[in-house]
């Protein structure tokens, strides 16, 4: 299978590789993929909790090539975007990008699960430390993450 | 330390033909281009000559005692066909039931799946982890309707050697015609259609540094004298089991390469051996959690070494080690997007079928090549399983098995 230039990139030089320390309230960490399917990707953000804004992404991906280069692109994409607009990432975008052929679309649904998935987790986070904390506003229903 | 890239260790899809064979090959595209059924003129004899002459050359390699036992075909996918469709043809009178193994090539498996449409039954044999059938199970699956077993000498994929010898006594005991699907043991192993009781072989040049698209079918004259349904009909060659002109060329450099074969495939299988188990020995002494797909020695080819690096994916693999011609059983490297059914049929884990690599080591490979794939794999290997979540929930001590995966 040929690979595109951006992929063999990406792959040789993977941008922010590493694990962030999950009990941080601040961490978001989103675990998808299955080893009997091939593919895991563990993707990780520090947010910053006053303004949203992701801070820090990680990444550490089990899959073929693709799968780490689509991570790889998806850490460097949100950092510095708020979590508002992390979410509105598309896996078409990664696709264009990566230029990623059919057989491979999944690699790029896996790393938008992978994103959405971390927004999720450290939104729950939040959730349950303001429950903690300000007992005069618990938000059980906070509005969940916009899932497709 | 120097060596020349991209280095070949895929030996077991093809090999590159021996320049023995090329040299022997080259006249007969040239000045001796005639067609072999061509018995009018001297073009057509030299050709004819050239191919009565390759046929022993085969026939004595395999241990046929007859040159008229061997059926020149396009390669194994072919002679695999022929045997199976022709007996399951000819013999229908007598039965309708195929036994096989789960873990036999697509050109076995899929002819199979074939005539059950068409009304045959066939029984496909489960191996064990190692991927060997026993005689005892070919024994218990025998009806009386059985008219073919059909099993490999040694599995493409993870190098395992079926105990032909003793399935080949039950087969000749019940009266069943015992095919074998020799392509990858050829060569490699011991061979003798008369010791192993075998009644159709299938061989193939390349896979033993002769031309592509050239096989045999060998096919048993005597005690008993097997006979088949030709599937191609045409002008009647090959005795009117496999109509069409006779490739030549190609068939001479098979001749050239089974006769090269016959006086240095043990000599070149000792030495493949060694290489293969350099590399075991220093994969798995620098890496931990790799793990050995197949059977042990000397239940095993030389040159096969499949193996599974816990918690790196095969692809990613293959794309890391890119100036090293490998291949994977990993279900990337697939159209179909499944991972390898040998492995799954040995019922090696999912993820561990993924994570496969097949080196497969042939006779022009050197120490070097060795010690450098090897040194560069285990590098590679190391970076992945860094970049690797499984890898880090291992080391933690978490069960993989024990967490619920969103399978997509």
């Amino acid at each position: 299978m040929a690979y595109s230039d951006k992929v063999i990139e990406h792959y040789e030089q993977p941008r922010n590789v590493g694990t962030l320390d999950k009990e941080d309230p601040n961490v978001g960490t989103g675990l998808v993929g299955a080893p009997a399917c091939g593919d895991v990707m563990r993707l990780q953000i520090r947010v910053n909790p006053e303004t949203n804004v992701v801070e820090e992404a990680k990444f550490k991906t089990f899959g073929c090539g693709s799968a780490i280069a689509s991570s790889s692109l998806v850490t460097e994409w949100v950092k510095g975007k708020t979590i508002d607009e992390a979410l509105t990432l598309k896996n078409s975008q990664i696709v264009e990008e990566l230029n990623l052929p059919p057989v491979k679309i999944h690699c790029s649904v896996l790393a938008e699960d992978a994103i959405k998935s971390a927004i999720a987790d450290f939104r729950k986070k939040q959730q349950v430390r303001s429950g903690e904390s300000a007992v005069s506003s618990p938000q059980p229903n906070a509005p969940a993450p916009s899932a497709e | 330390m120097s060596v020349k890239l991209p280095i070949y260790m895929d030996n077991a899809a093809t090999t590159p033909v021996d320049p023995r064979v090329v040299e022997a090959m080259l006249p007969y595209f040239t000045e001796k281009f005639g067609n072999a059924a061509s018995r009018s003129h001297v073009f057509g004899w030299v050709g004819e000559e050239a191919v009565e002459y390759a046929r022993e050359q085969i026939a004595k390699l395999i241990g046929a005692s007859s040159d008229k036992e061997i059926v020149f075909t396009s390669g194994a996918t072919e002679s695999d066909n022929l045997a199976i469709k022709g007996v399951a043809h000819f013999y229908q009178s007598k039965g309708n039931h195929i036994i096989t193994c789960k873990t036999e090539h697509k050109a076995v498996l899929d002819t199979c799946k074939h005539l059950e449409k068409n009304g045959y039954t066939v029984t496909y044999l489960q191996p064990d982890v190692q991927g060997r059938v026993s005689a005892d199970q070919v024994r218990e699956a025998i009806t009386d309707k059985t008219i073919l077993v059909s099993l490999m000498l040694a599995n493409n994929e993870v190098g395992t050697i079926h105990p032909i010898k003793e399935i080949g006594k039950v087969t000749r005991e019940k009266g069943v015609l015992l095919h074998c699907d020799a392509v990858q043991g050829v060569a490699k192993v011991e061979l003798n259609v008369d010791d192993l009781n075998i009644d159709l072989a299938s061989i193939s040049a390349h896979k033993m540094y002769g031309p592509k698209g050239v096989g045999a079918l060998y096919v048993r004259r005597s005690k008993p004298r097997v006979r088949i349904v030709a599937e191609i009909d045409g002008g009647g060659h090959e005795r009117g089991m496999r109509s069409g002109t006779l490739n030549v060329p190609s068939i001479v450099g098979f001749g050239k390469a089974c006769e090269l074969a016959q006086t240095e495939w043990r000599a070149d299988a000792a030495r493949v051996f060694a290489l293969r188990e350099r590399l075991r020995k220093k994969l798995f002494a620098a890496l931990d959690s790799v793990h050995l797909n197949g059977a042990p020695d000397p239940e095993r080819l030389p040159g096969n070494l499949n193996v599974s690096f816990s918690f790196v994916e095969g692809e990613a693999m293959m794309m890391a080690i890119k100036d090293v011609a490998v291949s994977s059983g990993s279900a990337c490297t697939s159209a179909s997007l499944e991972p390898s059914y040998v492995l799954r049929a040995l019922g090696v884990d999912e993820e561990l079928a993924h994570s496969s690599i097949r080196f497969g080591l042939g006779k022009y490979n050197t120490e070097e090549e060795v010690d450098y794939v090897a040194d560069l794999v285990i590098r590679h290997v190391e970076r992945l399983r860094e970049m690797s979540p499984l890898y880090e929930m291992h080391r933690e001590g978490i069960d993989l098995k024990s967490i619920q995966w969103t399978a997509h």
